[in-house]
């Protein structure tokens, strides 16, 4: 059930200076042969089509690097392990016996100056860039992976209400995002209302659809509720698909109309907007728009959960979140607590999923299907469950690390040249999700900043708080 | 009235093999409290080793006879899948015991991911057709319209493998010793241990006999289809788990029970309402079950312990 705790094991544990080396060969030679036989058909044999028929390819060259890899990697890992209970069995005269450190941890210096560095990269990004390129054309690239990752970062805030602050584990995340897309695409092609009237229209939408989705699902436990949400976003997935007359099905809508800087077109012609501003015109500047109108939403994100995490129903998100019964025996009225929660985290979503289809100017249902709720969900269990720096952090990593493996050429130089980084993204994905959870399940950032203070500033340490009972 | 007798025969086709996945959800469920999210990949897994061994087989060893071919498949995968079963459960689930209560269900989000992009890298994304395996069927009576209702080997052999399989599974958990420590490991871990039960093995056991009973569905999957494709694992896994919840989560009768019910619900929606919201009602069965039943038919309710 719990781990031995570190006393005993550095009790009965002889440690010596050198580790078994016979014995961790060993181990590892049987790591390997497992990985051998988890390999045999998949990996050795591909299965290539010619015509209506089938047929095998051997590759058993690739099972003995993969077995060789798992093999050194084993040995690796022995190596570490013994390494570290050695240190662990000498303590250091500095080590604590207390087991609550109070004073600020490094984490806290390093987010005083941290936090608003970011936000000024994230400000002056699209000029850097303009700087570093040397040219608005040649920055493009680089605005719309920040408006891709700035988009990430929002939803990844969005999703934190419910997930971080409420621990209410939702995998149907996307259907509000599929909303607050679909509303500003319908909206705006049927009734041709402009963005900005369908951008918070789009959010209350999706807001009362968390409420609708979310009433009957609240009373469930933890995974119950994970899968609820889950068949709800594919529930809403497949209407998108199917019900053709109003959402025209898996071709998707079209032709959206684009956004406007406050009413001004971004057109070539005489009220454009290089012409009012008189600019040259450059396809960029809308670019540019909408790297800081998701910048703008996002920080508005983020404003508002800080803001509501101080407030008595954020602190009821969080009491929700650490222990369900307790809170309901204060009298803490649950269904509602978590109902704000679920149909704010909604709300942003589809700001988030309006503001997707204007810079697309397409939407399809294939667009919102259950793994973008599981990247969602990474970034907020990667960043650190609650923590908004760590989400953002996350975001760039996820969303901005599969970017730089498709730059690595050199890879290709290694692998061949049919190597494709990009084909193991995914893959990537869930390692990263496994390894997190087993390495620090509590995030990136697991410390945790408390919301009132009492005095004092103290850090919380992650292992204190426990989240998901609810 | 043949084409309701046709459908029903369908349905327990496609509910066998949703049952035979679902006691992997449920006895997981039942030991250890989690929903083994991937097991809906190792299930498309397990139909992905039973092809290829298919095709060793058939193409290269010169097998001719389709039983032989079948039966030696069979036992390959159940063998090579319980091989995943128990390294998915040693890397990803046993160090989280005891870590916050959605460790493991993002862990397991974490495996089907992986799952389900491994496959693709490794084997291509496209649609991996067979070769039909068995094709005769029994016409079971003529209909006055013309409409035969017929019984095909395949839905005989999956039917009747599954019989089997549930039989022999069913004495190993309720007469052997290895069952015995299974269900007390699921009544309460803590006074298993205290009692000598090898805990972190009954669970890797669990593990085992839950991922050697979805290779069996995987390899009837493959029968029944003839194709496969690395992303199938997800609706038949999701499926199976409205199953397992239907018949009431860590109940095994239970499992069977909705998976049946499960396969005939979508088969008949599929033939007198829309084929196209097939999924969508399986779907809502699931969150309706969950809702308003969240114990199942078969299951114990819950209580919530302070």
């Amino acid at each position: 059930m719990t781990a031995p705790s570190i006393t005993t094991t550095a009790q009965t544990q002889t440690v010596s200076r050198s580790f078994d080396l016979a014995a961790a060969f060993k181990d590892a030679a049987k790591t390997a042969l497992i990985m051998l036989g988890l390999s045999i058909p998949i990996l050795a044999y591909k299965t290539d089509q010619s015509g209506a028929d089938l047929f095998l390819t051997p590759r058993w060259g690739l099972v003995a690097i993969v077995c060789a890899i798992v093999f050194g990697l084993r040995l690796l890992i022995h190596a570490f392990t013994a390494s570290r209970s050695y240190a662990r069995a000498t303590p250091s005269p500095r080590q604590a016996t207390e087991l609550v450190d109070a004073s600020p941890s490094a984490f806290q210096k390093a987010s005083r100056f941290g936090i608003p560095f970011f936000l000024g990269v994230a400000l002056a990004f699209p000029f850097l860039v303009y700087l570093i390129q040397g040219g608005l054309t040649e920055s493009r690239y680089w605005v719309d992976l920040g408006i891709l990752i700035l988009t990430y970062v929002m939803l990844g805030w969005g999703l934190n209400i419910v997930v971080g602050l409420a621990g209410l584990l939702d995998l149907g995340y996307v259907a509000f995002y599929a909303v607050g897309a679909y509303t500003y695409a319908l909206l705006s092609t049927t009734f041709g209302l402009s963005f900005w009237i369908c951008l918070p229209l789009a959010g209350i939408l999706a807001a009362f659809w968390g409420m609708i989705l979310g009433f009957p699902v609240l009373r469930l436990r933890g995974d119950y509720l994970a899968i609820v949400t889950l068949a709800f976003g594919e529930i809403i997935r497949l209407v998108l698909i199917n019900w053709v007359d109003l959402t025209n099905g898996g071709a998707g809508i079209s032709s959206i109309p684009r956004a406007t800087f406050f009413g001004i077109p971004f057109t070539a012609g005489e009220d454009g907007f290089a012409a009012t501003f008189g600019l040259e015109f450059n396809g960029m500047h809308r670019m540019i728009f909408f790297y800081y109108l998701i910048l703008a939403l996002a920080l508005l994100t983020n404003f508002v959960t800080m803001r509501l995490r101080k407030l008595p129903v954020g602190r009821a998100w969080e009491a929700l979140r650490e222990d369900e019964i307790a809170c309901r025996s204060l009298g803490i009225n649950t269904t509602n607590t978590k109902l704000t929660a679920f149909s704010i985290g909604a709300m942003f979503g589809g700001f988030a999923g309006s503001f997707f289809a204007v810079r697309q100017g397409f939407v399809s249902p294939e667009s919102f299907n259950f793994l973008e709720s599981a990247i969602i969900l990474a970034i907020v269990v990667l960043g650190g469950m609650g923590s908004q720096i760590g989400v953002a952090i996350a975001a760039i990593v996820l969303v901005g690390g599969p970017e730089i493996l498709r730059n690595l050429t050199f890879l290709q130089a290694i692998f061949g040249s049919g190597f494709d980084p990009n084909e193991y993204r995914l893959l990537l994905f869930g390692v990263g999700m496994v390894a997190m959870m087993v390495w620090r399940p509590r995030g990136l950032i697991s410390e945790r900043e408390p919301s009132v203070i009492l005095k004092e500033r103290k850090a919380i340490s992650g292992s204190l708080v426990k989240e998901g009972h609810g | 009235m043949e084409i309701f007798v046709q459908q029903l025969i369908n349905g327990l086709t496609l509910g066998s093999i949703y049952g035979l996945i679902a006691i992997g959800y449920t006895m997981v469920f039942g030991i250890i409290g989690m929903v083994n999210f991937a097991h809906g990949d190792v299930f498309m897994l397990s139909a992905f080793i039973s092809l290829i061994f298919f095709l060793i087989l058939t193409t290269w060893l010169g097998i001719s006879s389709v039983a032989v071919a079948l039966l030696i498949v069979l036992v390959i995968a159940m063998v090579l899948t319980s091989l995943w079963g128990w390294a998915i459960e040693r890397i990803a689930y046993r160090p989280l015991r005891g870590s916050f209560r959605l460790a493991p269900l993002i862990s397991a989000i974490g495996v089907s991911i992986f799952l389900s992009n491994f496959v693709q890298v490794a084997q291509g994304a496209r649609n991996k057709p067979t070769p039909p395996m068995v094709q005769d069927v029994i016409v079971l009576f003529q209909g006055a319209s013309g409409y035969n209702v017929a019984l095909s080997y395949k839905q005989v052999i999956i039917m009747a493998v599954t019989a089997v399989l549930l039989t022999i599974f069913w004495y190993l958990v309720q007469k052997t010793s290895l069952g015995r420590a299974q269900r007390a490991c699921e009544q309460d871990r803590k006074m298993a241990a205290l009692l000598g039960i090898n805990v972190d093995r009954t669970i890797s056991l669990t593990f085992v006999i839950g991922a050697a009973l979805a290779s069996v569905a995987g390899t009837m999957y493959l029968l029944y289809y003839g194709v496969v494709s690395f992303n199938d694992g997800f609706v038949p896994g999701v499926k199976a788990f409205t199953a397992a919840v239907l018949g009431g989560i860590g109940s095994l009768p239970g499992a069977v029970l909705g998976g049946l019910i499960i396969g005939l619900i979508e088969t008949f929606w599929s033939a007198y309402f829309s084929i196209e919201y097939k999924d969508v009602a399986a779907f809502s069965i699931l969150a309706i079950v969950l809702i308003f039943m969240p114990s199942g038919i078969l299951g114990r309710p819950e209580v919530e312990k302070v």
